[in-house]
């Protein structure tokens, strides 16, 4: 079950520890993996552990021009995508008050604006191949709110609700949208929180333990496999149970 | 260029899965053919390729019949 032996994955964010966790996933699971995000010489370290065909394309996520054209170059190395998995994302936490536009257009440019942008490249060719699997990496906050996150929020839940909305109009056509929504991931940015914090976010969390990049690349695997064909539309909730929704 | 309407009639048929003999030029791709709009999106694509033309969205939007699709790709091949 679950295999992806002969398909093509396009990660954006595949240097972080969500987006490394994926490509490994996808790749273990038989699929032809182009890593995507800034940071080439990560990139790179991630690819070589791989144990697929992998390539790495570079591409700056806040610039327009290079979203639309990432598709197409990582079509060139492995061939036509049936599988797109936009992780990439950033934060710029702040209280409303306090927050700048710049603050609010980045993360809404680069955390929504390039998920548009780059599933509307990849989804002609989808369409016309009657097969595709589009997954949004969105997160727990889009759902339930996170002060200071006014921004980040309303990203993630506009993420939710663009997946919901495509994946009415290309369901006839063999493509499945969806998204996944972490919780708290274990990660630098939670390793470096102080053990109060830490005890107190884990009080949170049924599960008692924070959540492993394992754990959201497994559910990408899944909505991936031609087994989750009649699944779309879907926010799966990858939480430890944090927030049932 | 007298076979655009052949190669058209055949993408249509294709596509929309209807029968040959509907498929005359005042046919409207949506009351007659039971094309939904992602079908015309469709139909555009492979009119774009076939033919190695570019229809422009705001194009896309003016083509309503097999007609309409004859007469702007004659113009453009």
């Amino acid at each position: 079950m679950f295999t992806l032996t002969g398909r093509t994955a396009l990660v954006t964010g595949a240097s972080g520890g969500i987006g490394s966790a994926i490509a490994k996933a996808l790749s273990e699971a038989g699929a032809k993996v182009v890593l995507s995000g800034t940071r080439e010489g990560v990139l790179n370290e991630v690819a070589a552990t791989l144990p697929g065909e992998s390539a790495v394309v570079t591409c700056n996520l806040s610039d327009p021009e290079a979203v639309d054209g990432l598709a197409a170059k990582a079509e060139e190395v492995v061939g036509p995508l049936d599988i797109l998995v936009a992780n990439a994302g950033i934060t710029r936490d702040k209280l409303l008050m306090q927050m700048k536009d710049d603050d609010w257009n980045d993360v809404i440019n680069i955390n929504l604006g390039s998920y548009y942008r780059l599933t509307k490249s990849v989804v002609r060719g989808m369409m016309k191949r009657r097969h595709g699997r589009i997954i949004g990496i969105t997160s727990v906050v889009g759902v339930t709110g996170n002060p200071g996150q006014t921004n980040y929020c309303a990203s993630k839940a506009g993420m939710i609700g663009f997946t919901k909305s495509l994946a009415q109009e290309v369901a006839s056509r063999g493509i499945t949208a969806n998204a996944i929504a972490p919780g708290f991931i274990e990660s630098p940015m939670t390793d470096v929180l102080p053990e109060a914090q830490k005890s107190s976010l884990l009080g949170r969390i049924p599960a008692g333990r924070l959540g492993q990049g394992g754990d959201i690349a497994a559910a990408a695997v899944y909505l991936a496999s031609d087994e989750a064909a009649y699944v779309t539309g879907q926010t799966l909730h990858v939480n430890g149970g944090m927030a049932m929704i | 260029m007298s076979d655009v309407l052949e190669r058209v009639k055949k993408i249509v048929v294709d596509n929309l899965d209807v029968e040959g003999d509907k498929v005359v030029e005042s046919a409207s791709f949506i009351d007659d053919l039971g094309a939904d709009s992602l079908d015309l999106v469709e139909l555009v694509m492979a009119f774009e390729e076939e033919f190695n033309i570019e229809i422009p969205d705001d194009v896309q939007e003016s083509i309503r019949t097999v007609g309409d699709a004859v007469t702007h790709i004659k113009a453009h091949i």
